[in-house]
């Protein structure tokens, strides 16, 4: 994968690469990701992303533990094998309501947890490229991908520096 | 936003620390050599084990005979130490989900250890199911299998079958919520590493490289699991206490129980996260991130929950006064005043009494005090759960069959088990990851520490 050149702008503080993040998408460059030690709140809006959505696959994997858990209680000892149990029911209702909420609670986490890590690509053997190693310290580094944008070098380097920048590297991956 | 200081809060991190102070004194712990004070508390741990294994395997050949259990009194040690362990597993959750709801900042200093802590209460807490089956390597049949793998299906209106997937799913969860803490952590060493080390640290922390739109998800996903393991934290003990308030036994048969139990979890687990947070910041020099304010706020809820399981413990005996049921009113006069009232007294002092001299502010900040106190609550919830189940069952509706219950060196080896298994893991733990949630920090860092003057944010 040799080839592609990005420049790597650094900023030491949170407030700056926010308005850094705004600035530098206003003079039409395009910004491959900014990569930060800890979540600053704002920042994906001013790099112009979608309100994350991960309440979805939460509330689908959490309904197929419901239908899953209503399912296993009722079939079992519904149908499967009904157990005279004290003179109770055979379908177990409201007694499996702790089993429909466990698994469903189950599922949910579960679920969306697996949905992050693929959609972002997370997983033991992903080989991650790592930009700037001290974005996983104290300094946040923004990507741009050369290939993507129109400006020259020397201009991108510049709108970098004007807008906070400490260092702009380049970086080839 | 994140550059706004609450001039009323106190600083959460002291010292004027920058993000690049919390990399460098949380890592050096994951980075050095092992102290000689980790070795000699990791050799003790160890011993304390290997004894205890000992006891759990006499336990498992000669069978539950080794214990002291008798006709009469048919649960005692063994269901005891498993409540009080689930219950001290449920402050970890309670930190890092409710608090985050609550949006309480201090939780981030706290948040990686009790999680850790409750992850390992609940391991000491599963261990005590599978001593006290009698033949554990039948445990599975707790699953739901189909009948052909030898049991018949799992009796769904068992509180015992919910507890089974209340343990395993809060568990579960826990290590979930615990593991997805801890990711970028995890790069954060995996960037400073070099060798096998950044192979390995490079495998846990899943290729994490910090992209602002996997942070915006990141916290997406912790906030819903904050959501899910809300109602998760308060239903598991809630259906450890349907394994007593479903029975038909006076002393045990009480509609109070699952808040009440909820409450006596939270109040045993912020005392023993209280234990270990003080005990590691002086070890590992984190006196600046975990400060006197972190100490008092866990104090605060102490009391507050040791109060609630106070009102629980009078409203129990009102009931059972008002009830107007013969056994119920003698299970609670013989609880107070029967041949066990020094248990049920042990469990008034310590539980209810002990946590109000934090209503000082000086004594709440006082580091001594507050770990002694936090030392006699645990032994007070200890004794709460002793005295539900064994003073409910020794006197039963026949006086002939009244006994009494002594422990034998089963229960005992049994217990000191549980403290060797959590303590090898704990250390193992505050060994090779980061006690502290570093990303988490830096994140109220400008919001919430102390700055040196001439500090140009």
């Amino acid at each position: 994968m040799a080839g592609k050149r990005y420049l790597v702008g650094i900023f030491g503080d949170e407030d700056i690469v926010l308005e850094a993040a705004s600035t530098v998408r206003q003079k039409e460059v395009k910004i491959q990701e900014v990569y930060c030690p800890y979540p600053v709140h704002g920042l994906d809006q001013a790099l112009g992303y979608d309100r994350p959505r991960m309440g979805v696959p939460a509330f689908f994997f959490g309904l197929t533990g419901t239908t899953l858990a209503f399912l296993l209680t009722f079939w079992t000892l519904g149908w499967d094998w009904p157990m005279n149990i004290g003179g109770k029911n055979f379908i177990p209702f409201p007694t499996n309501i702790p089993i429909v909420f466990e698994l469903t609670v189950l599922l949910a986490s579960f679920g969306m947890a697996f949905t992050f890590f693929i959609t972002e690509g997370l997983g033991p053997t992903a080989k991650p490229v790592i930009f700037d190693e001290r974005s996983t310290d104290d300094k946040f580094a923004m990507a741009i991908d050369l290939s993507k944008n129109k400006i020259s070098d020397e201009e991108i380097t510049q709108i970098l520096k004007d807008a906070g920048a400490e260092q702009v590297n380049v970086k080839e991956v | 936003m994140s550059s706004v200081v609450s001039p009323i809060r106190e600083h959460l991190v002291t010292n004027g620390k920058t993000h690049h102070d919390v990399t460098e004194d949380i890592c050096r712990h994951v980075e050095a050599k092992p102290t000689k004070e980790w070795k000699i508390a990791f050799t003790i741990s160890l011993i304390v084990l290997v004894y205890g294994s000992f006891w759990v395997m006499r336990t498992w050949w000669e069978g539950l005979g080794v214990w002291g259990l008798n006709k009469t009194v048919g649960w005692a040690w063994d269901i005891t130490n498993f409540v009080w362990w689930v219950g001290i597993g449920h402050a970890g959750t309670l930190i890092s989900a409710i608090l985050l709801l609550f949006r309480q900042k201090w939780r981030t200093s706290v948040n990686r250890a009790a999680e850790a802590m409750t992850i390992f209460a609940v391991i000491c807490a599963a261990s005590f199911i599978v001593m006290h089956m009698g033949r554990p390597w039948l445990a599975y049949w707790a699953l739901p299998f189909p009948n052909t793998f030898g049991s018949l299906w799992v009796n769904f209106n068992s509180p015992l079958v919910w507890d089974v997937f209340a343990i395993s799913t809060y568990f579960s969860v826990s290590c979930l919520f615990w593991y997805i803490g801890m990711v970028p952590d995890l790069a954060t060493i995996r960037d400073r590493a070099t060798g096998i080390r950044k192979t390995i640290y490079g495998i846990l922390s899943l290729g994490w490289t910090g992209g602002a739109k996997t942070w915006a998800r990141y916290e997406d996903v912790s906030l819903i699991l904050s959501g899910l393991s809300t109602p998760l934290v308060l239903s598991v003990h809630t259906i450890v206490s349907f394994d007593f308030a479903t029975s038909v036994i006076p002393g045990w048969h009480t509609t109070i129980f699952p808040p009440y139990f909820v409450a006596g979890a939270i109040f045993s687990g912020f005392a023993m996260v209280q234990n270990l947070m003080l005990i590691t910041r002086v070890v590992y020099k984190l006196e600046d991130y975990i400060t006197l304010e972190h100490i008092s706020l866990m104090n605060k809820i102490i009391t507050l929950t040791g109060s609630i399981v106070g009102i629980a413990y009078i409203t129990e005996f009102f009931i059972a006064a008002y009830s107007g049921v013969e056994y119920e009113k003698y299970a609670f006069l013989n609880r107070a005043t029967g041949p066990l009232w020094w248990s049920y007294a042990a469990m008034m002092t310590c539980n209810v009494l002990s946590p109000q001299v934090f209503w000082s502010e000086k004594l709440r900040k006082n580091i001594v005090l507050s770990f002694v106190i936090a030392v006699i609550v645990n032994i007070g919830m200890w004794f709460e759960r002793f005295v539900i189940i064994v003073t409910s069952l020794h006197r039963d509706y026949l006086p002939s069959s009244w006994t009494y219950f002594t422990p034998r060196m089963g229960d005992i080896g049994d217990y000191i088990f549980s403290f060797g298994l959590f303590g090898t893991l704990f250390l193992l733990f505050s060994k090779f990851l980061p006690v502290i949630n570093m990303a988490e920090v830096k994140a109220v860092l400008k919001s919430s520490s102390e700055r040196k003057p001439g500090d140009k944010h």
